[in-house]
């Protein structure tokens, strides 16, 4: 059976199904999202209003049986944050059960004229629209809780009280397979998107469903074969590697080591008491407390699993996961070094339904704008309270890093397109500045993961200090993660890839073994240069020009400790990474 | 000569009793390579990945000097 289309109209509340259109039939994931944004949404319009949409797609292989690692899901909408396109996508339940649906995507749009609150039931059969009215005000864990007791074995798709008030930094919870809502699409707003449709959850169940068809079984398997190979046999990935045994918080004290983790609201690289929220001390306290686990899978078939489930002193469940982001926004970038307190901020982050990232920066932007001291863990757990209770002071921290910036007059504000930057300073490592700089998405790392060679060794070894070759650098990745997002595969398969020929061979054939596209290795680049085109011409419509792919002014300026360096990548290289977008 | 060495995540049980964070001094003979000093600490060259000294990237190959500080780091990436 086709996979279909499924359009739900919030302003007459109606669902139709509709064949894919061959224009959008070769994408999935990050390509569909944004083929279908730039297609139906007017880059002009506001990110609230009723013609904004929130798109959703599993990639190509999720839902597929035995893909490994492959449970992703894309987001797609015009952002609040950054006032362009955005994709952002999460692991958790939802991708699989919507492929195993037949579905290619969701389109949510409209607004219902009575504003009033919806949970979306989406079967073999259709969509029911249920009254959310119980559910309003609430954060994600009493949603999910609620959820799990009338719809268990279903995923959830949600928002909590900041997609309500439709808050630039709100993000679109998932469930996990323990129906922890700790999973996010977290990037970019499109929580508020979510919001503005009126939609506080969407369920999911596959039951019943037809599956993910596969064209080529042999070549699948195969394809798929390899990957799993891959993952298995790479140092980072396999059972017990860095990633299974340390989460990606291990990542903490590398970043130290290279003068490159951003502390104190980017004013230095060198975080003196970083090892304390590093992945060793979570995996330490998890062994020590009991109650948690190392190596959580975020969806079934994920053989790399390096989510965690962190236990209070007592061995109770506090939350999931710590990522390596989490605990560098919430902590280095505060000054803040008390895994516990990290931990609780997480869960505030997950229940209120705020990006981690742009909740901690704002924290640290709060701190350097004199709203509280730099370490101060119990101040700020005070102020993730006001955004819940959306008091004046709490919207304008809920708006993110740049709202409150002006609101507290700070100056070095580490944002690009309105999203500040996740936990590699771009001055240390130039090749992810670029990407930071760059990217149609905002400043985000995982858009074009220049660490791998620069910090990691990882598909070669570059000077991170280094100018040399950083935009064709950057591009290349930009070019290829477009492509993963794409397949549905978790990002982190890049990794293993990227140092074992046979594994990106296998990639490439489980994608063209699902789909029946004759697509090969050579097809990656060209394809996720593609996808990157309709997102840069998105925004050049939106009104984004040369001037919005720059880093902050500071990093020009300021010296960052303990290199002493500051940004100095021109802007002509800059320009030029997406300069063949209207030379092709 | 004296350097100060440090390993991370996995190459950790190499090092038993080294806190997290934590570095060791050793005593050196002048000349010594970077991947002497992993031989010496009995860190598998299979599982160092990267190596950096004073902070910067670094080569196997390279000689140590007095004061320098070495890090022995295996595979890690996320994000």
């Amino acid at each position: 059976m086709a996979k279909k289309i499924l359009r739900i109209n919030m302003s007459n509340l109606k669902a139709t199904y509709e064949a894919v259109p061959e224009k959008w039939a070769r994408w999935a994931g990050r390509g569909l999202t944004s083929s279908i944004v730039f297609d139906e949404v007017d880059p002009t319009c506001h990110p609230l209003g009723p013609n904004n949409k929130l798109v959703i797609a599993p990639g190509w292989v999720t839902g597929s049986p035995a893909a490994p690692s492959s449970g992703r899901c894309s987001f797609g909408g015009k952002s609040p944050l950054t006032g362009g396109i955005k994709e952002s996508n999460s692991g958790g339940m939802c991708g699989q059960k919507i492929a195993k649906l037949g579905l290619a995507a969701i389109i949510l749009e409209g607004q219902p004229a009575d504003k009033k609150w919806y949970t979306l039931v989406i079967t073999k059969d259709g969509v029911a629209f249920e009254s959310a009215d119980k559910l309003v005000g609430k954060g994600m864990y009493d949603v999910a809780a609620a959820m799990e007791a009338k719809y268990p074995k279903t995923a959830l798709i949600g928002i909590g009280q900041a997609g309500e008030m439709k808050l630039s930094n709100a993000g679109i919870s998932v469930n996990d397979p323990e129906y922890s809502p700790g999973r996010y699409a977290g990037r970019g707003g499109l929580g508020a998107v979510m919001g503005a449709r009126y939609v506080k959850a969407i369920i999911v169940d596959d039951s019943g469903g037809p599956g993910v068809e596969i064209a080529d079984k042999e070549l699948f398997t195969k394809g798929r074969k390899a990957l799993a190979a891959a993952i298995s046999e790479h140092a980072l990935t396999k059972k017990d590697g860095g990633l299974n045994a340390y989460g990606t918080a291990v990542l903490v004290n590398i970043l130290n080591e290279a003068g490159a983790l951003p502390t104190r609201n980017f004013s230095s690289g060198h975080f003196d008491t970083a090892a304390k929220t590093s992945g060793e001390a979570i995996a330490e306290a998890v062994e020590k407390r009991g109650g948690g686990m190392m190596g959580h899978g975020c969806h079934p078939g994920c053989i790399i699993q390096c989510s965690n489930i962190f236990p209070d002193e007592d061995g109770n469940v506090l939350v999931s996961k710590i990522e390596y982001e989490t605990t560098w926004s919430l902590g280095a970038n505060c000054g803040i070094d008390d895994l516990d307190y990290i931990a609780a901020a997480t869960k505030e982050c997950n229940d209120i339904g705020l990006d981690s990232i742009e909740g901690g920066n704002t924290i640290a932007i709060a701190m350097e704008g004199g709203l509280l001291e730099f370490g101060d863990s119990k101040g700020a757990l005070k102020l993730f309270d006001e955004i819940r209770k959306g008091t004046p002071l709490g919207r304008i921290l809920g708006q993110g890093v740049e709202a409150t910036a002006k609101a507290f007059g700070v100056y070095r504000v580490p944002t690009v397109k309105g999203q500040s930057m996740p936990a590699y300073e771009p001055r240390a490592v130039k090749g992810i500045g670029v990407t930071y700089a760059t990217t149609p998405m905002g400043a985000d790392h995982t858009a074009g993961y220049t660490i791998a060679p620069e910090i990691a060794g990882v598909g070669g070894k570059v000077d991170p200090l280094s100018d040399e070759g950083k935009g064709d650098l950057s591009l290349a990745f930009q070019a290829t993660t477009a492509f993963i997002d794409s397949t549905g595969y978790c990002l982190f398969i890049a990794f293993p890839i990227l140092d074992i020929a046979e594994g990106f061979g296998g990639m490439v054939e489980s994608v063209a073994g699902v789909t029946g596209l004759k697509i090969t290795g050579d097809d990656v680049v060209p394809l996720g240069k593609e996808i990157l085109k309709m997102e840069r011409l998105f925004n050049e419509s939106a009104g984004f020009t040369a001037a919005d792919d720059r880093p902050p002014e500071f990093m020009r300026d300021e010296m960052l400790p303990p290199h002493n360096v500051n940004w100095t990548i021109s802007d002509e290289v800059l320009d030029g990474v997406f300069g063949w977008v209207h030379a092709d | 000569m004296q350097v100060e060495v440090t390993v991370f995540a996995t190459l950790r049980r190499y090092l038993p009793g080294l806190p997290i964070g934590g570095s060791r001094q050793m005593d050196v003979q002048p000349g010594t390579t970077i991947a002497d000093l992993m031989h010496t600490l009995g860190l598998p060259a299979e599982e160092v990945k990267v190596v950096m000294r004073n902070h910067l990237q670094a080569e196997l190959c390279d000689s140590v000097e007095d004061g320098d500080r070495i890090a022995y780091i295996p595979a890690v990436a996320g994000g």
